[in-house]
């Protein structure tokens, strides 16, 4: 209770602090700590549940259980490291004269309240507050978009904006029907749309309504976890905003998305007893798999390039809980916590090798390895970890999903094997152009935070190779209680 | 007893001016004109709201009518107004539309919407069930608005009036939502307004204009 409290109090606070000190010099050191003090809320939660199983709290408005808090672990982590590399990356953006303190004020308020919109769609019970919290995130981001002020970035924002809203519209009216389901069996008033009260009569629910539900409530949280054809606005969004908030994004807002889906599929689940909801989402993953995968073959820019890879990863997490059943979802979960360390990673290192061409553009940047070695080893590995090279993660979560693919779906397999096919072949040989190569860049002149992208490669590489047992318990949990 | 049905049959009314304005919005050139609708679907949006909290004795859509007039009829316009006159962009008309083929797909969309929607409503409680297809219709309207307009400012005023009609949706599905829940649906697009609002200028610095064709360099290859 008490912790849960400080997991969404601290950066609600730190978001109002920094809304005051914000451009001041030592700003991005108090992100830093706020986004720690998260973190160690954070932590004392999830020992609180490993410990002593789900809880409701807050007049059981709010709710915490394995599927959850691994989430709230994993965004209060990347939270944290995100603004330790924030912090020279930012400081350089505003020597180039890319931020102006007023700006500076906006991005590290923004941040920390981002932060803790997307905790609060985590936690709470609240399916109506589940998509506020939702729309929060994208209100606190768009701004931050925009924040270079450049014809691009305006458009990019614009895009967001809009389309997430139509699309988060829909989610809206997918949770109005909802309620018209659950009000005949539970009753009006504010109990009808919690999700614990909802998960324990979701086999009365009537099946029509929860069908069509369902597919609002798809279409509109799929549009924030970027599945095609309701993708456009992410390419951009992750191209043209500063790096932090791209790493962000990509690593936890897409995740959180994707949450939202896979709580409503629970209920639709129970509620039609047949596999329509799991069906839904194959299509629409391996259509996201297959469509990024040539998408990204096409792209000059580094960042669009990686966040069509989101997009790719977004799809194979979709298809894999499509699929359900303890292994497909155990692989779903694992391949979440993967992608969102390594793909934050990635954009951290991208981030300083784009600041030190001075430019996006993958034909500008050369020679990394020569210049800054540690960057471009970053990179390199960064890359072969999210391509599905062993021993990182991604390779045994790709592989579980390929497996159980081969069993229950074989004609889906040739299509995934060849997406995966497509995208190693353009990303790789583009990152070791950057990589490797003659160059006359120059160094970078603040010292870059590589600390966060080798401990987030580190974790990958150890979840390739050991689970800690506990995890494995908790994932297995979770896998469960998807179901499918 | 006939008082009650006099009640139901207005909520109809007040049901069909919503779907009437959201026709008139799809088809309106000017944007002045086109903010004095959407004011104009907010209080229907209220009237209607009221009467079904009466007519069902449900104290908390009060509240909800509350909050819509307070934010779509009184706060939203004003921002809107204010706006476009910083902006200079009142007396602004739009060209591009091409109505009649407009008006045609819009009524395609409101039939898609009834058949849609019959189904679910039938399966409702409330007195005003039938009024969900036309909810529908709004909410489908309103996106086309969208697609069609070139501008940013109708462009959100489609935006707004979309909410509008998902607001009436949940007034006649479920008498609308957990008062929290329409609490915090308020604050999103009122704070969605504001960042618009600010939106807007920051775009209108960038190009001179605020014609979304400007905002379409970004392609996907």
């Amino acid at each position: 209770m008490e912790q849960l409290l400080l997991v969404l109090a601290v950066p609600l606070l730190g978001g109002f602090v920094l809304a005051l000190c914000g451009h001041r010099d030592y700003a991005p050191e108090v992100n830093v700590g706020v986004s720690l003090g998260t973190l160690v809320a954070a932590g004392l939660l999830t020992a609180r549940i490993i410990d002593r199983g789900p809880m409701l709290a807050f007049d059981d408005q709010f709710f915490v259980d394995p599927l959850n808090v691994f989430l709230i672990a994993l965004t209060a982590f990347v939270g944290f490291t995100t603004s330790v590399f924030s912090r020279p990356y930012m400081r350089h953006e505003r020597d180039c004269g890319k931020m102006t303190p007023g700006r500076m004020r906006l991005y590290h308020s923004m941040y920390q309240l981002f932060n803790f919109t997307m905790l609060v769609a985590l936690s709470t019970n609240n399916l109506g507050i589940l998509w506020v919290a939702m729309e929060a995130a994208t209100l606190t981001t768009v701004l931050l978009v925009s924040v270079y002020r450049t014809a691009a970035s305006l458009e990019a924002a614009w895009k967001y904006f809009i389309l997430c809203g139509v699309g988060i519209a829909q989610a809206l009216f997918g949770t109005i029907l909802l309620y018209l389901a659950a009000d005949k069996v539970i009753g009006a008033g504010g109990g009808a749309l919690l999700w614990t009260n909802l998960e324990a009569v979701k086999a009365q629910l009537e099946p029509n309504v929860m069908a069509l539900a369902f597919v609002f409530l798809l279409l509109g949280y799929g549009t924030k976890v970027g599945l095609v054809p309701v993708h456009n606005w992410l390419p951009d969004a992750h191209a043209e905003g500063p790096t932090p908030i791209s790493a962000v994004l990509s690593g936890l807002l897409l995740n959180v998305a994707l949450y939202a889906v896979l709580r409503c599929k629970m209920l639709t689940d129970g509620a039609l007893g047949n596999h329509l909801a799991g069906h839904l989402m194959i299509g629409f993953g391996l259509l996201s798999v297959v469509a990024a995968a040539f998408f990204l073959s096409r792209q000059k820019d580094i960042k669009r390039m990686f966040a069509y890879s989101s997009i790719e990863h977004m799809g194979l997490m979709t298809f894999a809980f499509g699929l359900g059943g303890p292994i497909a979802n155990f692989a779903g979960l694992l391949h979440m916590t993967v992608h969102s360390l390594i793909k934050s990673a990635i954009f951290f290192a991208v981030g300083h090798a784009a600041q030190s061409a001075g430019s996006q553009l993958m034909e500008k940047i050369r020679g990394l390895i020569k210049v800054n070695p540690m960057v471009g080893w970053g990179l390199l590995l960064g890359t072969l970890a999210i391509l599905g090279m062993p021993p990182f993660g991604v390779f045994a979560s790709e592989f579980l999903i390929l497996t159980t693919a081969m069993r229950d779906l074989p004609w889906a397999t040739p299509f995934l094997l060849l997406a995966l096919g497509v995208a190693f072949a353009s990303i790789f040989s583009r990152v070791q152009e950057m990589v490797f190569g003659d160059t006359d860049l120059k160094p970078l002149e603040h010292p870059p935070a590589l600390l966060p992208v080798f401990v987030h490669l580190g974790l990958g590489l150890m979840l390739g190779v050991y689970i800690p047992p506990y995890l494995v318990d908790w994932y297995q949990q979770a896998a469960k209680m998807i179901g499918g | 007893m006939m008082m009650q049905a006099y009640l139901i049959q207005s909520v109809n009314l007040f049901a069909s001016a919503l779907l009437l304005l959201s026709f008139a919005m799809l088809s309106q050139r000017r944007i002045l004109s086109l903010i004095h609708l959407f004011t104009l679907q907010g209080a229907a949006l209220v009237a209607a709201t009221v009467v079904v909290a009466y007519v069902t004795n449900q104290h908390h859509l009060y509240y909800s009518a509350a909050i819509t007039l307070v934010t779509k009829v009184i706060v939203i316009p004003i921002l809107l107004h204010r706006l476009i006159d910083r902006l200079n962009v009142k007396w602004d008309v739009e060209t591009l539309i091409n109505i009649p083929t407009t008006m045609l797909l819009g009524i395609l969309l409101v039939v898609f919407a009834f058949n849609l929607a019959l189904p679910i409503a039938k399966l409702s409680s409330s007195i005003v069930h039938s009024t969900l297809g036309i909810a529908l219709a709004c909410v489908l309207l309103s996106f086309m608005m969208m697609i069609t307009r070139a501008k940013a400012v109708p462009q959100v005023i489609g935006f707004l009036s979309m909410e509008n009609g998902l607001f009436f949706a949940a007034t006649a599905a479920t008498y609308g939502m957990p008062m929290v829940v329409e609490f915090g649906i308020a604050f999103d697009v009122l704070v969605g307004m504001f960042i618009l609002g600010v939106f807007m200028f920051q775009i209108r610095e960038q190009f001179d204009s605020l014609d979304i064709r400007h905002l379409e360099k970004l392609k996907e290859d």
